[in-house]
């Protein structure tokens, strides 16, 4: 099937990463991320990338974010080569200093909409605030991120993006540094933006858990070097599905693929 | 896994829920502290109080010695500073003084941000900031001040010269170290918006780097102060105008003590002045306030 092909039936690809290796230097060593990997996002998809450390899972975001370029394929965001970082694929990223310390929240999510141009000033700020209201922030929208709780940091950071309306957002590992508990709140204030704005999120992880929770296509990698085990379908689970048989069954599915055997306790998450 | 129960021995615990306990007798959980536990919390308050024991210990040793070729009171001090303040003189020492001060100080660090904009910019120019630092940070000021009279003659230039010397290196190094030590993350998020350039310096490098900036500003303040009191005083003796240093000198050489002190002790209110007032409003606007400092 050709990719014209593939397109008329499933629907248009967003964003395309064909045949993509990745490399990149240490001071001893060359480092082979990821090796021959192809996928495609189509329009309003949480995609996520789901693998164990080492399979080169934050190295492809950073690619597809534009940081560092394949040493061959190619990655393309609505017919175009990704050649340079670009404000149509904002990055969420896993550290809390994402958030510039001397701006309040609310200069924070401004901040980009006018360094882009995209907006003027009275329209960014309109849109701001009003994605600050979507992520319950509005109380401290005059606060400098110092004062913030990890999960208010986050939630700055994901309006942040999403104000500034991109082609898709890039998430890397978002919520790994947060407790579990704000962790599902956030899981779940994620979903609940998805409901609203159909956005498209392209999410790393290394839950399965997670992945199945925040994603409606999980692409599973397997490690050294990043390759392509499997590309499977979680559309149907959400948070409130942890405890279904179905979800533990593509769960236990996902853990065979990554490990090669079926995990021994009867829920095997790999939660770390 | 099999189920293990946790209790090694005996009956399980039993499990209890209950009401939560009834916090009206605290009054507010949060109130606010006494007058007294404010005032000692307030650190001009703090300082000032030392500043206080020091001048009192001052004032009554120098009356113990009595001597005041050696160490003229706190009182005659402050009498002699007020007096030269009252006539002019001090006052026209201490422009003269400021003048060369700002302008040393400024040129300083336009050339130190050149230099770390270079710096930043290329690996050579890196490499050059860093040699040059190595070699001239060590340097004495003072000991470039005869080079200066050479090449420049008395008078202000040589003055400027030797200033930029010592706010140069101290600033540039430090605005360096600040630039390398921006999260990678934080500069990634600034180039995901497209940001380069100069754009990308002055928006994203500068403000994040703005903590160890400011230390450089004022470790540059401080050494230009100090470079420029031991600069007049090394040749206040043939200068006609002179600044603080050359009032200083010309005291000590009239054995006037209690004037020598008055110096001293304007060169102290004036560094205090700049450090508790412009600097320290700088601070809380700044890295106090993004919780870079406390």
């Amino acid at each position: 099937m050709t990719a014209q092909e593939h397109n008329d039936r499933y629907g248009q690809r967003l964003l395309e990463v064909n045949d993509v290796t990745l490399q990149y230097k240490t001071p001893q060593h060359l480092v082979t991320a990821a090796y021959k990997v192809s996928f495609g996002v189509r329009e309003s998809e949480r995609y996520v990338i789901l693998g164990p450390s080492g399979c080169g899972k934050s190295t492809l975001l950073k690619a597809i974010g534009g940081f560092m370029a394949p040493v061959t394929g190619s990655i393309s965001i609505r017919g175009k080569a990704v050649r340079a970082p670009g404000p149509d694929r904002m990055m969420v990223f896993q550290e809390f200093e994402q958030l510039m310390p001397w701006k309040t929240v609310l200069q924070n999510v401004v901040f980009p909409m006018r360094a882009t141009g995209k907006f003027d000033r009275l329209e960014a700020k309109e849109r701001a605030l009003s994605m600050i209201d979507k992520v319950k922030l509005r109380k401290f929208r005059d606060i400098y991120p110092h004062m913030l709780s990890g999960g208010m940091k986050m939630r700055v950071a994901l309006a942040r993006a999403m104000a500034l309306e991109p082609s898709v957002l890039l998430m890397d590992e978002p919520f790994a540094a947060l407790d579990a508990l704000t962790r599902r709140e956030m899981q779940d204030e994620l979903l609940g933006l998805w409901e609203q704005f159909r956005f498209t999120v392209l999410f790393v992880t290394h839950s399965i858990e997670e992945a199945i929770i925040v994603g409606s296509r999980i692409l599973v990698l397997s490690p050294h070097p990043g390759r392509v085990r499997a590309e499977l379908d979680a559309s149907k689970f959400g948070s409130d599905d942890v405890d279904s048989p179905g979800f533990g069954a593509l769960s236990k599915r996902i853990h065979s693929l990554l490990f090669g055997h079926s995990p021994n306790s009867p829920k095997g998450h790999d939660d770390a | 896994m099999p189920s293990v129960p946790l209790t090694p021995v005996g009956l399980p615990l039993p499990e209890f829920e209950c009401e939560l306990v009834d916090t009206s007798s605290v009054g507010d959980v949060e109130r606010p502290l006494g007058f007294v536990e404010r005032f000692a919390n307030n650190d001009t308050v703090r300082r000032l109080l030392i500043l206080i024991a020091l001048g009192l210990i001052w004032e009554l040793y120098a009356r113990w010695i009595d001597n005041p070729l050696i160490l003229p009171t706190l009182s005659a001090t402050v009498n002699t500073f007020i007096s030269d303040l009252m006539s002019g003189v001090l006052v026209d020492r201490i422009i003269t003084s400021l003048r060369s001060l700002l302008l040393g100080y400024a040129a300083g660090l336009v050339l130190a941000a050149l230099f770390t904009t270079i710096a930043v910019s290329t690996r050579i120019g890196s490499d050059l900031l860093s040699t040059l630092t190595a070699m001239f940070n060590p340097v004495p000021a003072i000991a470039l001040l005869p080079l200066a009279l050479i090449w420049f003659g008395l008078g202000v230039p040589s003055l400027v010269f030797v200033i930029v010397h010592s706010v140069l290196w101290a600033v540039a190094l430090n605005t360096l170290t600040g630039f390398r030590s921006v999260p990678e993350t934080l500069r990634m998020s600034g180039r995901n918006y497209g940001l380069h350039g100069i754009k990308y310096v002055a928006l994203i490098l500068i403000p994040a780097a703005f903590p160890s900036i400011f230390a450089g500003l004022k470790i540059g303040w401080a050494f230009a102060w100090r470079t420029l009191i031991a600069a007049e005083l090394v040749f206040g003796v043939s200068s006609r105008s002179g600044g603080l240093g050359w009032y200083i000198f010309e005291a000590r050489a009239e054995l006037e003590t209690s004037r020598v002190f008055a110096g001293l002790l304007a060169v102290i209110l004036i560094g205090l002045a700049v450090e508790a007032v412009i600097f320290r409003f700088i601070e809380r606007r700044t890295v106090v306030r993004w919780g870079m400092q406390r």
